[in-house]
């Protein structure tokens, strides 16, 4: 009896079903295991790599990789994407950047730098979710104005001056003791995310509009007020990330997230979020853009650029199909 | 979203649906045609010196954006998309530089593109398989291959650089015979004519368009989804390889990095054409004209002195206007 039921259960175990449930169920352990893996690559291929400084320089850029990944999980948990962020983000630390010789100075660049990331999200937000417009293109179009206003704002602010204000560069690449600065800036940031998504009402929302708009909409949720919401925060999103990346690059450019846009999507995707929405979570997403990174990090030592961006391609494939795999047997 | 909600809820298919829905359509690229010609006769308004001779430049800038749009309508309409096509056009771009540059001889250049456009096939049918394999979302798959593409076109041509055959750009440049006719755009609706006119005629044709309106109702009619898709992302493969030789006989070289605007603008060519996102609707006639009208925008701002970079904003402001009005337009006659 109890060696039969012991049986049972071993067998249970070894089931290829029972591991893709967990799999599936518990997307956070296969993703720190390979995130783990490929650090401990990292050191097999130049011994020495991982050490203090390493860590630092990863954790900053996968800081603001994973609050640009945070714009996406948040609009793909609805069934959307925000394919503006690379610009905001931009314009964002481009802005700030040029009030560091202007009356009111840094602070002033920052509210400036926010509040336009915020229209333009807001923007975006009223076409999606009151004109019913499809997230890709509002989102392509808004990044297309934002852009546009950015480089106008470039030739008229040649006169004056600009440089990445001291206290940014303070929060990008300073360090606390053994931590780096970023980190103030981003674990606020996903703590507001993570309990958003599990512990609001607002974050069942998202999901409850990206599962079936029409079931959210029967159960009386006011989709174009959430949609309004939820890009206009995506918008404020991004501007952080762009503050953060021209503090940790010390340069403001018009194009400097732009790199980041489509890691960013790969990172939330890579972390179990359905771009079909309704699926997914940050905490996911926080483990993808550290993989992200250190995958980046790992290919910088064995491959010449060109070979590294195919290898990451398809790894971001390999990873999808194989999610794509795991939920599609359920 | 709202769009798949409207397909869903008034299915097409009757005739008189058909017929009505054709007559829409083709009532939208008429007006873009109108418009077209209004800012035509602005452009010439805002800059006096614009002759026939600036109209041989706006078409061989024009086309290979058109051949993207192209392009990107020939798989929206299947209901899918790619944002692989600049880079795609990249690769085929610094294939074709590079090999012309290394096997020079006019005719040599003949097989050369005929290379390039099988390679163009290829990188269509990898998109494509890995969207019917992997069932990973079309998104996804085809940020990934941009990527992929590249990567390869670096490897390809570290540098921009590269050689172009004479008669390739002869293809492009210029008018053909008389001033007023411009070779670019001859090229453009020769190549159209060869490509879309036989395939939207086809039985593949008609199946990309059932497959885009409403894939359960395309299988159950007995259209192959799977080999369809399929087909839909390699006529996109190849229509974006004769965009990539088209930068390659503009420009005389091969330029290793994707131009970033070229999806964007791709994607709102094709939308602002008339073909919905959701698929199924729309033709490659629509999205041409639209690029036209984007970058004569674009010109139009440069002749003004407007800081051209107001030209972005316009692109930008234009696409999210338009369509804001054409889903109110549909929300209302869908409620009504």
């Amino acid at each position: 009896m109890t060696a039969a039921t012991s049986t049972v259960g071993r067998n249970r175990w070894l089931s290829a079903s029972t591991w893709r449930n967990l799999l599936r169920d518990y997307p956070l352990v296969p993703l720190t295991i390979l995130l783990v893996l490929l650090v401990v690559l990292a050191d097999i291929l130049q011994p020495g790599l991982v050490n203090p400084g390493w860590v630092t320089s990863a954790v900053r850029q996968a800081a603001v990789l994973g609050i640009l990944a945070g714009c996406q999980t948040l609009t793909m948990l609805t069934g959307g994407i925000d394919l503006s962020v690379g610009f905001v983000a931009s314009m964002a630390g481009f802005v700030t950047a040029t009030f560091v010789h202007q009356p009111g100075g840094w602070p002033m660049g920052i509210a400036v730098s926010l509040g336009a990331a915020a229209l333009a999200g807001l923007v975006s937000g009223i076409g999606v979710g009151i004109f019913r417009v499809h997230p890709l293109i509002v989102t392509l179009g808004m990044g297309l104005v934002v852009f546009g206003f950015a480089n106008v704002w470039q030739l008229q602010s040649v006169q004056t001056g600009s440089g990445v204000p001291i206290e940014i560069r303070t929060i990008g690449s300073g360090t606390l003791g053994a931590l780096p600065n970023d980190l103030l800036v981003f674990v606020p940031v996903a703590i507001v995310l993570l309990l958003l998504l599990k512990r609001t009402g607002y974050g069942r929302m998202l999901y409850a509009i990206g599962d079936n708009p029409i079931a959210a909409r029967l159960s009386g949720v006011r989709s174009w007020q959430v949609l309004v919401v939820l890009y206009a925060l995506s918008g404020v999103l991004a501007g952080i990330a762009g503050l953060v990346q021209s503090g940790l690059s010390n340069t403001a450019s018009v194009t400097l997230v732009q790199p980041y846009l489509l890691p960013s999507v790969a990172a939330a995707v890579i972390g179990g979020t359905s771009i079909l929405g309704g699926r997914g979570g940050y905490s996911g997403t926080i483990v993808g853009a550290l993989i992200l990174t250190v995958l980046a990090s790992v290919l910088s030592i064995v491959l010449p650029e060109p070979w590294r961006q195919v290898v990451f391609g398809s790894i971001v494939v390999l990873v999808a199909a194989t999610y794509a795999r795991l939920t599609a047997e359920s | 979203m709202s769009a798949t909600t409207a397909t869903i809820e008034q299915p097409r298919g009757g005739p008189a649906d058909r017929i009505g829905s054709f007559a829409r359509d083709n009532a939208w690229t008429l007006g873009l045609l109108g418009f077209l010609a209004v800012l035509l006769g602005f452009t010439k308004f805002a800059n006096p010196n614009y002759g026939l001779d600036s109209l041989q430049g706006t078409a061989t800038s024009v086309l290979p954006l058109a051949l993207a749009a192209v392009a990107q309508a020939v798989v929206v309409i299947s209901g899918g998309i790619d944002l692989s096509i600049s880079s795609q056009m990249a690769l085929t771009s610094c294939i074709a530089a590079t090999l012309m540059k290394g096997y020079p001889g006019e005719g040599v250049a003949v097989g050369i593109v005929i290379l390039v456009l099988l390679i163009g096939v290829v990188l269509g049918a990898v998109n494509g398989a890995l969207v019917v394999l992997t069932k990973v979302p079309d998104i996804v798959v085809t940020l990934s291959t941009f990527f992929i593409w590249a990567g390869f076109a670096l490897l390809v041509r570290p540098a921009p650089g590269g050689a172009a055959a004479d008669w390739l750009k002869g293809l492009v440049v210029g008018g053909l015979g008389i001033d007023w006719l411009p070779k670019a755009a001859i090229l453009l609706i020769v190549l159209v004519a060869l490509i879309w006119i036989p395939l939207s005629r086809s039985r593949l044709g008609l199946s990309l368009y059932a497959i885009g309106s409403n894939p359960l109702a395309a299988f159950r009619s007995g259209v192959a989804v799977n080999r369809t898709k399929f087909l839909a992302y390699v006529i996109t493969g190849f229509v974006a390889a004769f965009a990539g030789l088209s930068l390659t006989a503009s420009t005389g070289i091969g330029t290793p990095v994707p131009e970033p605007t070229y999806v964007l603008i791709s994607i709102a060519a094709v939308v602002l054409g008339g073909v919905s996102l959701a698929g199924g609707i729309g033709g490659v006639f629509g999205p041409i004209v639209a690029v036209v009208v984007l970058q004569l925008i674009r010109d139009d701002m440069t002749f003004m002195h407007v800081d051209p970079n107001y030209g972005l904003v316009a692109q930008g402001l234009i696409l999210i206007g338009v369509l804001m009005v054409g889903s109110l337009i549909q929300q209302r006659r869908s409620r009504a």
